[in-house]
């Protein structure tokens, strides 16, 4: 393991640097934004309405992130399974699958600012749902579609053959093995495919912005606009309206994704342990 | 007699009946193939009808503005109708490029230290901590960078600190976590013999890593540069945030700059008639840069599949 010269000993040390200075952002950015943020989250802040453009508390911004987040998984989640499933256990390699998975591909490496401005085009305009929660919703629904399907695949992948198997051969048909043994085997890797999408759906901004608005005011209902807490940090920090709130919604964002991310890998260590 | 021949009519009848019974399950199984082929299908839908929409909104503008005109054109003056793109162009490629040049470096040696070298207790935080810094929302690192990266900026460098030099910094960080986590996976699936039998052959732990691994995991690491690359372009309220948005031509990394994603989701809100064009077709452009950069992961993935 000793470094033969000076060369390698370079090289170690600049491996260690990255990795260093990769951790130090993490930690620069989220220590910085608590600090300052940390000391204008109150019950009032929580749970107060908005004031004027951004002054106030964020609880109608709570609410229209977390309407936009019910609709866009309630729509994407059974459609990505299904996806998932057919591309696991019925497809045959060939064309089509290659068309489904360069798609996929494709549909992931989309940026959200070309989904904005499709949301904007088809739902918003065309279909006439206005700027309203059920348009940015059904946008971030597309939006998420291959994490869901990525992720259920390899959850429904991990699945040993051995159960199908054992299925099959007590005679139970290829759907009732698929619903009664293989998905039950799969669900902490569904779940943390939603968990990820919730994730991607709190931080959406550019796409949310051009198909939801940014109305700050509790929505009356799914046809209404909104204005989720990543579109209002955006406006205090671009219109300068308050960093102080700003801090404090930055914390928040923070916080949720910190917890996102906290509880996905819980689920997915309980996949781990499913499969030994 | 008549009870037996009572009783085979009962059987046949139960065949019959057992005999339709799987036929409509079967015919039921094939129906539900079909609804799982369906919703595997929408992604293909999907990518079909957002480009469908936004090249026909888009599209005819390039072409009756000029094709030359629109995107060599070094104004762009909303109010007089000139619209000219090449400035936001250069902008998003230049940032692009820039937080490459520095994202890249740091991410693979980061994804190197967590594959090759980090002692299993050091891995285990860094880890998570990669993660979490993919799921920090973008809007987060612009701020950031608004009350953070900028005045520093201006403090050393001067010049206001909104700036090419900002968003390269933003976009790097960005990077960041796709540069490590594809390039540790591409690392990992490097196979043990290879490792082995360099250091057999007395080659360093360094030495190998570099002359070995690294190699045989290029496909792999280039994937995760192409989708580094994808991110940064990509990338559009973060960018606005730091980066001034002037569109004209930067001379300097210092100065204040307009990318593509931050012409559109600037002036979308008021924009009407031929600028709202201009805006769509600023869409199209970064959509044609980003369906390129797919088709270039395509084919490093397959390739790497082989």
């Amino acid at each position: 393991m000793k470094d033969k010269s000076i060369k390698d000993r370079i090289l170690r040390g600049l491996i260690w640097l990255s990795a260093l200075i990769t951790m130090g952002i993490l930690v620069w950015i989220i220590s910085y934004v608590f600090i300052k943020g940390m000391g204008s989250i109150s019950w009032e802040f929580l749970t107060g309405m908005a004031k004027g453009d951004g002054e106030g508390g964020i609880l109608p911004m709570i609410i229209t992130t977390f309407y936009v987040i019910i609709i866009s998984i309630a729509m994407a989640t059974p459609i990505g399974i299904c996806a998932a499933i057919y591309m696991v256990e019925y497809a045959k390699p060939g064309k089509l699958v290659r068309s489904i998975r360069f798609a996929t591909e494709s549909l992931a490496g989309i940026p959200s600012i070309i989904f904005g401005l499709f949301g904007f085009l088809f739902f918003v305009t065309a279909l006439h749902f206005k700027f309203s929660i059920l348009s940015g919703a059904l946008t971030l629904s597309i939006m998420v579609l291959p994490t869901i399907v990525r992720t259920t695949e390899e959850a429904l992948k991990s699945v040993p053959v051995s159960y199908r198997e054992g299925s099959l051969g007590l005679g139970a048909s290829k759907l009732s093995t698929i619903v009664n043994v293989v998905l039950p085997s799969a669900v902490p890797g569904v779940l943390a495919a939603v968990i990820l999408s919730v994730g991607r759906i709190i931080g959406e901004t550019a796409a949310i912005y051009m198909t939801v608005g940014m109305a700050p005011y509790i929505p009356k209902g799914f046809m209404e606009s909104g204005r989720t807490l990543s579109v209002h940090l955006y406006l205090l920090a671009k219109e300068g309206i308050s960093f102080e709130k700003a801090y404090a919604t930055a914390a928040v964002l923070i916080l949720l994704v910190a917890f996102l991310n906290f509880i996905a890998k819980k689920t997915a260590s309980a996949l781990d342990r499913n499969k030994v | 007699m008549d009870h037996t021949g009572l009783h085979e009519e009962k059987k046949i009848e139960e065949k019959s009946y057992k005999m339709a019974e799987n036929k409509a399950r079967k015919r039921f199984e094939k129906l539900v193939e079909a609804v799982f082929l369906f919703c595997a299908f929408t992604a293909v839908l999907s990518v079909a009808v957002i480009t469908l929409f936004v090249f026909a909104r888009g599209g005819p503008f390039i072409f009756e503005y000029g094709i030359g005109k629109f995107i060599l054109g070094r104004q762009w003056q909303p109010l007089g109708d000139v619209f000219g793109i090449l400035p936001m162009i250069v902008a998003s490629i230049a940032g692009t490029f820039g937080a490459i040049l520095v994202g890249v470096p740091i991410g693979l040696m980061t994804a190197v230290f967590l594959s090759e070298i980090a002692p299993p207790k050091i891995a285990d935080i860094t880890r998570p901590a990669v993660d979490l810094l993919a799921g920090i929302p973008s809007v987060v690192y612009g701020f950031f960078g608004l009350v953070v990266i900028v005045p520093i900026i201006d403090k050393w460098l001067g010049g206001g600190g909104n700036s090419l030099l900002a968003i390269i910094f933003i976009l790097a960080v960005m990077i960041l976590p796709t540069v490590v986590s594809i390039s540790e996976a591409a690392l990992r699936a490097v196979p043990r013999e290879y490792r082995e039998g360099s250091l057999a052959m007395g080659a360093s732990q360094i030495q190998t890593i570099f002359k070995v691994v690294i190699p045989a995991a290029k496909s792999g690491i280039m994937a995760a540069v192409v989708l580094g690359i994808g991110r940064a372009i990509g990338e559009t309220m973060a960018v606005i945030l730091v980066g001034g948005n002037t569109a004209l031509i930067p001379d300097s990394i210092l100065d204040r700059v307009r990318t593509m994603t931050a012409n559109i989701a600037i002036e979308m809100g008021y924009a009407f008639g031929m600028h709202q064009d201009a805006l769509f077709a600023t869409g199209v452009v970064l959509f044609i840069f980003i369906m390129g950069l797919n088709v270039l992961l395509n084919l490093l993935t397959s390739k790497a599949g082989d």
